[in-house]
């Protein structure tokens, strides 16, 4: 027995440092938050555990959220920016997917086909033409322009996973729902979206994900001005205007994990779920 | 509840009623999408151009957003269900599918096409320049900087993030501490790009010899003696550092999948490979290896992808200086700093002609796996 007791041993200290290797930067960067600006700079973060003297502010946080970075306001600003991108693009891929599952219409082949092979298209190709056709008609810089853009460059993926899903429900219940009278949309409403709630969560957690921690969409098209701005812009802003500002920068960080951290914490069971059944963003 | 006009099979009734409740129905159906719209467009002027306080105009907006599609579905098929059988039988169906295939054409296949025919003039849009722009991409120095520091991504991030997704799964396995492992090392996934780089500021930070050194990296060095290094400058190692903190962000992905994976493999075939005297690494490498492969590719595939689009860290840790740039960041600052459309759109059309050749092997994958 003696051999392999020492191989648990060696497996156990190898998974400790791998917890230490992964979580340090992180817990760096928490306890950097609460020290004061001469502190970061005077001393590594470590020192607080020989000399934790004067160590803890919550100026920082203060500073930050309600200061000239506004970050509250950006705080509110990714909350109105995420909720409907999430909601929206499932709305509309579970109706879609409904259609191409249960329906039958001419061209329904081709156009589910299109929708598929239009998982290849990175968003960047998309930023300067849509970029254009809201500035002709003036939509740029509203929380509408990247909802509906979240929605478009979700969408592909979001169909073809709830097609997935929902085409793989029993017939019979849905036939029986037709037989008893009930239209689409009433076996849509009353019998599809319950039935297809875990698949439902598991991209809206994905999805939500995806849009909190989103750069590239919101900087493009709802801009970096303080008063809209999102966290992410904001947090960029910091680093590259006042790069010396750290104290302010890891608290604006901190603010902006909280939320995708705890979502991911409360439901990472959704989630695995989901990433097994291919919710993988293209 | 039935609006008055909708009444279905009254009794027997005259001309005159007939066109009344004929009338009756259309203007009920013309009012009740009117009506609709707009309440929509008041929505969206008090969003545009309100100074009410911004709490409210984010729980308005998340409200108007929302009910909004949901309203104008309810609207679309409570209009279809005015219409004759026939006419509802044809219709339906694209009130369904039509708003996805509308917004992806939309955002997605249009501006595909506009793109690639951009790609082809000048920076105004005005002059056909042919595949100048092609060319340009691919001699410049700075793309040349650029497209080899996105092979560096492609191979680094891929092979370590799988790599070692691979091998923590299989020593979590093993581990009492598997659930705490597993959760730690998956975190940084719900971390944003942005957020990561600010985190690891405080491990690459950098002051001269002789300053206190609030770098992890360096603080490290210092203990045994070694001069301080400043990582983000010198490259390619620059990139090569960014690259860690995208292993640090995704092998977390790749270790729950693979984890999900080996729970598949049968015990039979383990328990036989020890007593034929096999040890675990050949067990490693000749059984779980092969019989997930599917699952190592379908999550290397995913991660290539991603690499092949990084934009984030770049952008946050070095803003693309220092040669650090990738295609994603020099196409954002040709598209929008120096407003050269024809370049931007020839970087984004690259972008693709990389990235269709991996999803396409991905979705296969993974038609494969679920089908």
């Amino acid at each position: 027995m003696r051999p392999i007791k020492w191989s648990r041993v060696a497996i156990n200290l190898t998974v400790i440092s791998l917890i230490v290797v992964w979580t340090v930067p992180t817990i760096g960067l928490f306890i950097t938050s609460f020290r004061s600006k001469d502190a970061i700079y005077d001393s590594g973060w470590w020192t607080i555990f020989t000399n934790p003297q004067g160590a803890f502010t919550l100026d920082n946080y203060e500073q930050v959220l309600f200061g000239g970075d506004g970050l509250a306001t950006a705080f509110l600003n990714t909350l109105a920016v995420t909720v409907p991108a999430v909601v929206i693009p499932i709305l509309i891929a579970a109706f879609a997917a409904y259609g191409f599952a249960w329906m039958d219409f001419p061209g329904r082949r081709v156009l589910f086909i299109t929708v598929v092979a239009l998982l290849v298209v990175p968003l960047q190709i998309a930023l300067i033409p849509v970029l254009k056709a809201y500035l002709a008609i003036d939509l740029n810089g509203t929380f509408l322009a990247v909802w509906l853009a979240h929605a478009g460059f979700g969408l592909a993926l979001a169909t073809y996973l709830l097609y997935n899903y929902i085409s793989q429900l029993p017939k019979d219940i849905i036939e029986s729902a037709s037989i008893d009278g009930a239209s689409h949309f009433t076996t849509f409403r009353r019998l599809i979206l319950p039935l297809s709630l875990p698949a439902l969560a598991s991209f809206a957690i994905f999805q939500f994900l995806w849009v909190w921690n989103d750069l590239l969409v919101a900087q493009t098209f709802l801009g970096t001005d303080k008063d809209v701005a999102v966290m992410t812009s904001r947090l960029v802003s910091m680093t590259g205007s006042r790069g010396q500002d750290w104290q302010l920068l890891t608290a604006g960080a901190f603010v902006s994990m909280i939320v995708p951290v705890a979502v991911f914490l409360g439901l990472q069971r959704y989630f695995v779920r989901g990433l097994l059944a291919g919710s993988v963003k293209g | 509840m039935q609006p008055a006009g909708a009444v279905s099979t009254p009794p027997p009734r005259g001309l005159g009623q007939v066109l009344a409740t004929g009338i009756g129905r259309v203007l009920v159906s013309v009012s009740v999408p009117i009506v609709a719209f707009i309440v929509l467009w008041g929505g969206f002027i008090f969003l545009k151009d309100s100074g009410a306080p911004r709490i409210v105009i984010v729980v308005v907006a998340i409200v108007w957003g929302i009910g909004g599609v949901a309203m104008l579905y309810v609207v679309a098929n409570w209009l279809t269900e005015k219409l004759p059988t026939v006419w509802r039988g044809r219709i339906l169906p694209f009130v369904f599918v039509g708003p996805a295939v509308a917004i992806l054409a939309f955002y997605l296949l249009i501006p595909a096409v506009l793109t690639a025919w951009a790609s082809l003039f000048d920076a105004n849009g005005k002059e056909f320049v042919g595949l100048a722009n092609y060319e340009y991409s691919f001699t410049n120095p700075d793309m040349v900087i650029a497209i080899r520091n996105n092979v560096l991504w492609l191979v680094f991030g891929t092979l370590f993030s799988t790599g070692l997704g691979l091998v923590i799964a299989v020593l979590v396995e093993r581990s009492r501490l598997d659930r705490l492992a597993k959760t730690l090392i998956f975190l940084p996934m719900a971390i944003s790009f942005v957020g990561a780089s600010v985190i690891w500021r405080f491990v690459f930070s950098y002051q001269p010899a002789g300053e206190t050194q609030i770098g992890l990296l360096n603080a490290i060095l210092g203990a045994f003696g070694i001069a301080p290094v400043s990582w983000l400058t010198g490259e390619p190692l620059n990139t090569i550092l960014l690259v860690v903190i995208l292993i640090w962000g995704q092998t977390g992905f790749a270790m729950v999948i693979l984890a999900a994976a080996l729970k598949g493999v049968p015990d039979e075939m383990l328990e036989a490979g020890r007593i034929d005297g096999a040890s675990e690494f050949q067990i490693f490498r000749k059984i779980i290896v092969p019989t997930i492969w599917p699952t190592i590719v379908t999550v290397a595939t995913t991660i290539a992808i991603l690499t092949l689009k990084i934009y984030d860290i770049v952008y946050a840790m070095t803003g693309g200086n220092f040669s650090t740039q990738v295609i994603a960041t020099l196409m954002w600052d040709q598209a929008f700093k120096f407003f050269d459309a024809g370049r931007g759109a020839a970087l984004a059309m690259i972008l693709l002609a990389a990235v269709t050749p991996v999803i396409w092997y991905n979705l296969r994958q993974f038609r494969g796996r679920a089908i």
